[in-house]
């Protein structure tokens, strides 16, 4: 299959943001949580789902998307959103709690809400599919090739509504994909001990539909499946199922002592890093100069480190602000 | 004085007359739920909507509430207007995440820049010996919960007045409609199933009372079938000589408080009557409204008739004794005003 090289490029930068974007959410979810840690103090209070490490499937996919693409994503949406181009100043001023905030600081970061490029997130696990169902519905009554993807981790596959919203996304023919990423783990428990098949892609069958399975978080091959289900979705073709072995390198939340994993998991996990693997490819197969990575990276950066600052200096709402938005 | 000419609508036929009219004007209007196609609606909410406007706009959904009430929020998000149908709304515990932490909440934690206008259209009422799955109203579960407008109509004029106001509104909005108001052939004929109801569209504001009866002795509010039942009571309470003032409360949100405290203070005796649960609920909020508001208007304490607070049983002796009725009332009332 032909891969853009600008593709391969716009995906890198927005793997290599997210990347810078996750890490200095870590620093400043930390700020005011030492010596003792309290989930309600410092910055960023709350609970904080990071998706370090799992770049590759919101990048690979959602470089197929355009403005008019539905996107839902789950509790861990960051890189989602990053992704499918949310506004990263109004996301990190949400994620502070401030008036400037997507929501005005009523969200945070498990809700996260911006019509202008269609991506909403939710805390409910599983509870996007049907939402993403419905943007898909509404884009065949209305004779659109837009399309409706929904990002659901390994545990959704489990859930209720997953089943119902398949089974009439299949039914009705539906511009739907699901992305399954599979992180190994549901807060604590592995794959192994949630779920009756070895991967979910292999649940298309209970619909009549398309699935697809990407190995060891690769950003190539989740690229191409990507590209495919997109094009099937956008011709009529129906739903698909795509599940992607990837890796969480941090916690379920920060704060996750992780006594159900390894130490060293994550450390061989690093060493086979999608970001460093997808540099190489564009420096040893796309005739990529490192000169044009470290232009990406610094955009990357500049862009992260202007919507932390952003944020940081925006104002917090009014307290009796509580009271509006009940009803529009 | 001048006889208009009356046109006569049964509940259900009301309703449906009422989404046909918003189906024509509007293009992203549509319904979707079980059995709202060929069959019209278990209940008769969307009789001939189906043979109108096609498979297309009137969709038969696999029971599968979760998915396609979530359906109707993501539709709604694109700009259409969905009204979805639950079936009975004692369905609400498989799809209670989707009615309460999506639709309800969206709007607002995205700070109003996400609208969802859809109607969630459901059944409600017991009396028939469907026992504690299918007769209860759950009027105070959804009124509770911040994020939803909750209407309650109790006339073929108000279904389809109100229910055009909830389709051309931009909240999310839960209908409910009695099944015994409906005017069904197979259900219990209640004169209060058939009224006049204006061929064209019309809209009755939702949040807004409306006071049935003037009275000037007691103050009886309901909802649905209560109001009907305060009706029949105040009419055996006249010929004791009491004038009752009876409220249709219509909307328990938003709650026309207004309305309920100017009665009070008028006639200083207030009774609450409510076909869901007593305690927590409905007569609870109304009893505190008036403390708040009007306590030293009362000449005596505020009663309430409820289900007390046991499901709803099965066998028709058991049923009726749990439910209000127009003795109950009756009864209630007179004591009211003779203490």
């Amino acid at each position: 299959m032909a891969i853009s090289k600008d593709h391969l490029l716009w995906m890198y930068e927005t793997m290599y943001k997210i990347r810078c974007y996750e890490d200095k959410m870590a620093e400043a979810y930390a700020e005011g949580k030492s010596p003792v840690f309290n989930i309600g103090a410092g910055p960023v209070p709350g609970e904080m789902h990071l998706a370090t490490g799992q770049e590759p499937a919101a990048a690979g996919m959602c470089v197929h998307l355009k403005k008019e693409d539905t996107v839902t994503a789950p509790h861990r949406p960051h890189h989602h959103a990053i992704a499918k181009g949310v506004d990263l100043n109004r996301m990190t001023a949400e994620i502070f709690g401030k008036a400037t905030g997507l929501g005005k600081g009523k969200g945070g970061h498990m809700h996260l809400f911006d019509p202008d490029v269609k991506f909403s997130c939710g805390g409910i696990v599983g509870a996007g599919i049907p939402h993403a169902l419905g943007a898909a519905l509404a884009a065949k009554k209305r004779g659109t090739d837009w399309v409706a993807v929904a990002f659901i981790g390994e545990g959704a596959a489990n859930q209720g509504a997953f089943h119902e919203s398949l089974n009439m996304a299949a039914l009705w023919k539906l511009p739907l994909i699901v992305v399954i990423e599979n992180n190994q783990y549901g807060i604590s428990v592995p794959k192994t001990a949630s779920t009756a098949v070895p991967s979910n892609d292999v649940r298309a069958a209970a619909y009549g539909i398309k699935g697809y399975y990407v190995k060891d978080n690769d950003p190539i091959d989740m690229y191409n499946v990507s590209k495919e289900a997109v094009e099937r979705a956008r011709t009529g073709q129906g739903p698909s199922i795509i599940e992607i072995e990837t890796y969480r390198y941090l916690g379920h939340f920060q704060g996750d002592p992780e006594v159900y994993r390894d130490k060293n998991e994550v450390t061989l996990l690093r060493q086979k890093d999608p970001i460093i693997r997808l540099r190489n490819y564009l420096l040893n197969e796309c005739g990529v100069t490192e000169e044009t990575i470290a232009q990406l990276e610094n955009k990357a950066t500049f862009e992260v480190d202007q919507a932390y600052a952003f944020a940081r200096e925006s104002d917090y709402p009014k307290p009796e602000e509580a009271l509006e938005d009940v009803f529009v | 004085m001048q006889q208009t000419k009356q046109r006569l609508l049964t509940g259900n036929k009301a309703l449906a007359e009422a989404i046909r009219l918003e189906m024509e004007r509007d293009p992203n209007v549509f319904v979707m739920g079980e059995d709202v196609g060929v069959y019209g609606g278990i209940f008769g909410a969307t009789e001939g909507l189906f043979q109108k406007f096609g498979p297309e706009r009137v969709i038969d959904t696999p029971i599968s509430e979760t998915a396609f009430i979530g359906a109707a929020i993501g539709a709604a998000a694109e700009g259409m207007r969905p009204i979805v149908e639950l079936m009975f709304v004692d369905f609400f515990g498989v799809c209670m995440d989707q009615i309460y932490n999506h639709m309800a909440k969206i709007p607002y934690m995205s700070g109003g820049r996400v609208k969802l206008p859809m109607v969630l259209m459901t059944a409600v009422g017991g009396g028939y010996s469907d026992a504690a799955q299918h007769s209860q109203t759950l009027y105070a579960t959804f009124a509770h919960l911040p994020g939803m407008k909750v209407v309650a109509p109790s006339t073929p004029y108000d279904l389809k007045g109100m229910m055009i106001s909830a389709i051309r509104d931009d909240n999310p909005v839960v209908f409910m409609f009695h099944k015994t108001l409906q005017g069904l052939g197979w259900m219990d004929q209640l004169d209060a199933s058939i009224g006049h109801v204006p061929e064209e569209a019309y809209t009755v504001p939702l949040g807004k009372a409306n006071i049935v009866r003037e009275g000037t002795d007691i103050t009886i509010v309901g909802i649905q079938m209560t109001v009907h039942q305060a009706l029949e009571a105040a009419k055996r309470l006249e010929q004791q000589g009491i004038q009752a003032e009876v409220i249709d409360l219509r909307s328990l949100v938003p709650l026309d408080k207004e309305t309920i405290i100017q009665s009070v203070k008028k006639t200083h005796r207030l009774l609450v009557v409510d076909e869901d649960y007593l305690s927590y609920g409905m007569t609870a909020e109304i009893a505190a409204i008036a403390a708040e508001h009007c306590l030293y208007d009362l000449e005596a304490p505020v009663k309430r008739i409820a289900v007390p607070d046991v499901p709803i049983p099965y066998s028709r002796p058991l049923e009726q004794f749990v439910l209000p009725n127009a003795d109950k009332i009756f009864r209630e009332a007179i004591q009211l005003v003779n203490e």
